[in-house]
C-alpha cells in the first residue's frame, strides 16, 4: 500500500469516526446533562425524594415514590396483557401462518407500532375511557370488595392506562419474539417432528430454544411501557397517589413531566422533576441493556448452530432482508435478530 | 388417550395463537374507525390553509401548526441525516472494531431512552441557554432520528456485496472513493426509505416538542421563536374543554395517520421495487 492511499484510509477513518464519537458521547451527555440540572433536587432530599409521597410544589414538598409506583404498576400490567398476546402473534406469524398471511400480518401489527403515541391518547380519551367507566359502573358488588377493583369508578385510571399500553407495547414484543423464533434453527424443529411431536410440541421446542431471546423480547416491551409518556398521560387521571385499584386514578413518571414541566415555577421544582426525568432515563437503561444482552447471546448461541439463524454468508446478504424491512414502519430496523432461515413444519394444515 | 390429548391440545394452541392475532388487530380496528369517523367531518381544506378559529367559533384549521411541524421535523432532519449516515458509514466500513460496537450499542441505547426524556435533554442544553424555540424542538426531534438513520444505514451498507466493493478497489480507488461512490449508491434507495420512515416517526412525537418547540397560538417562520405543531396542537385541544377543539383535534389526529400510512406504505412499495431490482441482478 502506498503512502498516499495509507492516508486517504486515514482520513477516511478519522473523518468517520468523528461522527461515531459524538453519536456516543450525545448518549452520554443526556445522563451528564440530567444528573447536572437536577443537583438542587439531589442535593436537598436524596434518596428522601423516592420514599415519601406528597408532591406539594406550594409547599415545597417534593416526593416522588407515587410516580415510580405508577410507572411501574402501570408497566407490569401491561406487560400481563401484553405479553401472551404478543407471543401468540409471534408464534402465530413465524410458525403456523400460510406464507400469504405473513407480510400482510407483520405490516399490520408494525402499523399497530406506527400509530403516534398522540392518536392512541386522543382515541383512549374519548372512546376507551368512557367504555371503561361503564364497565367500572357495572362491577358487581361482591366484585367491589376485592382492594383490586375497589373505588369509585371514574374511567380514567389505572386500568385505561394499563389498556392503553399494553396495545402499544404488543408490536414491539411480538416483532422481536418473531424474529427470535426466525433464527431457531431449522433442525431443531425437524429433530422434534421427526421423534413424532404434534405441532405445539415442535412450537414449544423452538420457544425453549430461544427462550433468552423471548425474554429479551419481553423485557424490550417492559422498556417501551416506562417509558410511554402521552397517551398514559391522558388516560391516567394524574393524581399522585398510591394505590392498588385499578380504578383508582394515579400518575406516572412521564406523565408528571408531561403535564407539570413547563409549569414549573422556582429552581427546586424544576430540578425535582428533571430528577424524575434522570431516573426515568437510568430505568429504561437498564432495562433495554439487560433485554439486549439476552437477545445478543441467543444471537452468539444460533450462529454457531448448523443450519442457525444469523448468519453472514451470501444467503444474508440476497434480496431476503430488505423483504423484512418491508412496512417497518415503526418497530426500528434494530430490533430484529436474523436475517433467514425458520423452518415450516412438514404437514401444512 | 394420551395421543389424543396431546393432538388436542396443539390444537388448542393454534387456536390461542390465532385469537391473539385477531384480538390485536381489533384495536388497531378501533383507533382507525373512530378517528376516521370523528376527524373526517372537520376535515377540509380549511384546516390546512385557515388559523385556528377562537373558541366558539366552528371552522379554522391548523395551518401554523402544520408548517410548524414541517419546520420542526425538517430542521431536525437536516442535523440528524448527514450525522447518521457518516456514523453509520463508520459502523459499517469498520465493523467489529470498538468504535463501530460502541456507536451501535450507543444508538440502540438512544433510541430505547423515552421521548419525554429527550425533550427534557433538549430543554437543558438548548431552551436553558436560548429560550423555547422551533430550534430546541427540531434538536430534540433530531436527536429521535439520529439512532433511526444511523443504524439503517449501517445495515443496509452491511448488505452491499462484497464484490461491488471489491471492483472498487481493485480498479485503484481509494477506500473513500470506493465507498462514496460505489457502495453508499447502491444501498441509497434503502437508505431513503429508512430515512422516510424516521422521518414519519418522528413528526409524529409530542413529547419531546411539549418544553422544547412549546406551543404558539400565532403564526411563526422564525426557528428562533416557540412554534405551534400539530401533535402539540392535537394534545392540547384534545384536553381542552371545548366541543369545537374536541373535532378539530380528531381532524388533526386523522392527518397523523394519514401521513404514517402514506409513508409506511411508500416504503413498503419502494423496498418490493428494490427487491425485485436486486432479484433481477
Amino acid at each position: 500500500m502506498s503512502k498516499k492511499t495509507r492516508s486517504d484510509e486515514m482520513v477516511f477513518r478519522v473523518g468517520t469516526g468523528v461522527f461515531a464519537v459524538f453519536v456516543v458521547l450525545l448518549v452520554a451527555a443526556i445522563g451528564v446533562e440530567l444528573w447536572r440540572q437536577s443537583q438542587l433536587s439531589i442535593a436537598r432530599f436524596g434518596w428522601q425524594f423516592w420514599q415519601t409521597d406528597t408532591w406539594n410544589p406550594v409547599s415545597g414538598e417534593f416526593g416522588a415514590r407515587p410516580f415510580i409506583w405508577g410507572t411501574l404498576y402501570s408497566s407490569i400490567l401491561a406487560l400481563l396483557v401484553a405479553t401472551p398476546i404478543a407471543l401468540g402473534i409471534a408464534i402465530y406469524i413465524s410458525e403456523l401462518a400460510p406464507s400469504w398471511q405473513q407480510r400482510p400480518l407483520v405490516f399490520l401489527t408494525e402499523l399497530l407500532a406506527a400509530i403516534p403515541s398522540i392518536v392512541y391518547g386522543i382515541w383512549g380519551m374519548f372512546v376507551l375511557v368512557p367504555f371503561v367507566r361503564q364497565l367500572e359502573i357495572g362491577t358487581p358488588a361482591w366484585m367491589k370488595t376485592i382492594p383490586l377493583f375497589s373505588g369509585p369508578p371514574y374511567g380514567v385510571g389505572m386500568l385505561s392506562a394499563a389498556i392503553i399500553l399494553s396495545i402499544m407495547v404488543i408490536p414491539f414484543t411480538s416483532s422481536v419474539a418473531r424474529e427470535v423464533l426466525k433464527a431457531v434453527p431449522a433442525a431443531q424443529r425437524e429433530g422434534a417432528y421427526a421423534l413424532g411431536a404434534t405441532r405445539w410440541e415442535a412450537i414449544r421446542m423452538a420457544l425453549f430454544y430461544a427462550r433468552t431471546g423471548i425474554v429479551g423480547a419481553v423485557m424490550l416491551g417492559f422498556g417501551r411501557a416506562l417509558g410511554e409518556t402521552m397517551a398514559v398521560t391522558m388516560v391516567i387521571g394524574n393524581t399522585p397517589q398510591m394505590s392498588a385499584s385499578l380504578y383508582a386514578p394515579q400518575y406516572t413518571m412521564a406523565a408528571v413531566l408531561a403535564n407539570e414541566f413547563t409549569e414549573a415555577a422556582g429552581a427546586l421544582y424544576i430540578n425535582a422533576l428533571i430528577e424524575i426525568g434522570l431516573v426515568l432515563f437510568a430505568m429504561t437503561l437498564i432495562v433495554n441493556t439487560i433485554s439486549r444482552a439476552f437477545i445478543w447471546s441467543l444471537g452468539r448461541q444460533t450462529r454457531r448452530a448448523p443450519g442457525g439463524g444469523l448468519r453472514m454468508t451470501s444467503e444474508r446478504a440476497s434480496a431476503r432482508e430488505p423483504r423484512e424491512r418491508s412496512g417497518a414502519t415503526g418497530v426500528p430496523a434494530r430490533e430484529r435478530v436474523g436475517g433467514s432461515g425458520g423452518a415450516k413444519p412438514p404437514g401444512k394444515s | 388417550m394420551r395421543d389424543r390429548w396431546r393432538r388436542g391440545l396443539s390444537h388448542l394452541i393454534v387456536v390461542l395463537c390465532t385469537g391473539a392475532v385477531l384480538l390485536a388487530l381489533v384495536p388497531l380496528a378501533l383507533v382507525l374507525f373512530y378517528v376516521v369517523e370523528r376527524g373526517v367531518g372537520s376535515l377540509n381544506w380549511a384546516f390546512f390553509t385557515h388559523m385556528p378559529a377562537p373558541v366558539g367559533e366552528p371552522g379554522g384549521g391548523m395551518w401554523n401548526a402544520i408548517v410548524g411541524t414541517l419546520m420542526v421535523t425538517g430542521l431536525g432532519a437536516l442535523g440528524a441525516i448527514p450525522i447518521g449516515v457518516i456514523a453509520g458509514i463508520y459502523a459499517s466500513e469498520f465493523h467489529g472494531t470498538g468504535l463501530a460496537s460502541a456507536v451501535r450499542f450507543a444508538a440502540d441505547t438512544l433510541n430505547g431512552v423515552p421521548s419525554i426524556v429527550i425533550g427534557l435533554f433538549g430543554y437543558t442544553v438548548v431552551v436553558l441557554h436560548f429560550q423555547f424555540s422551533a430550534l430546541a424542538g427540531a434538536f430534540a426531534l433530531g436527536v429521535m432520528m439520529l439512532p433511526l438513520v444511523m443504524r439503517t444505514t449501517e445495515e443496509l451498507l452491511l448488505l452491499v456485496p462484497h464484490t461491488l466493493r471489491e471492483g472498487a478497489l481493485a480498479l485503484g480507488a481509494t477506500r473513500a472513493r470506493a465507498v462514496f461512490t460505489v457502495v453508499v449508491p447502491a444501498a441509497l434507495p434503502g437508505i431513503l426509505t429508512g430515512i422516510l420512515l424516521a422521518l414519519a416517526r418522528v413528526s409524529g412525537e409530542t413529547a419531546p416538542l411539549l418544553f422544547t418547540a412549546y406551543n404558539n397560538a400565532f403564526f411563526n417562520s422564525d426557528p428562533r421563536q416557540p412554534i405551534a405543531t400539530l401533535t402539540v396542537q392535537v394534545y392540547t385541544y384534545a384536553i381542552s374543554a371545548y366541543e369545537d377543539w374536541h373535532r378539530q383535534a380528531w381532524a388533526g389526529a386523522l392527518v397523523l395517520v394519514i401521513l404514517v400510512l402514506t409513508c409506511s406504505l411508500l416504503a413498503r412499495v419502494a423496498t418490493a421495487r428494490m427487491e425485485k431490482m436486486q432479484r433481477g441482478a
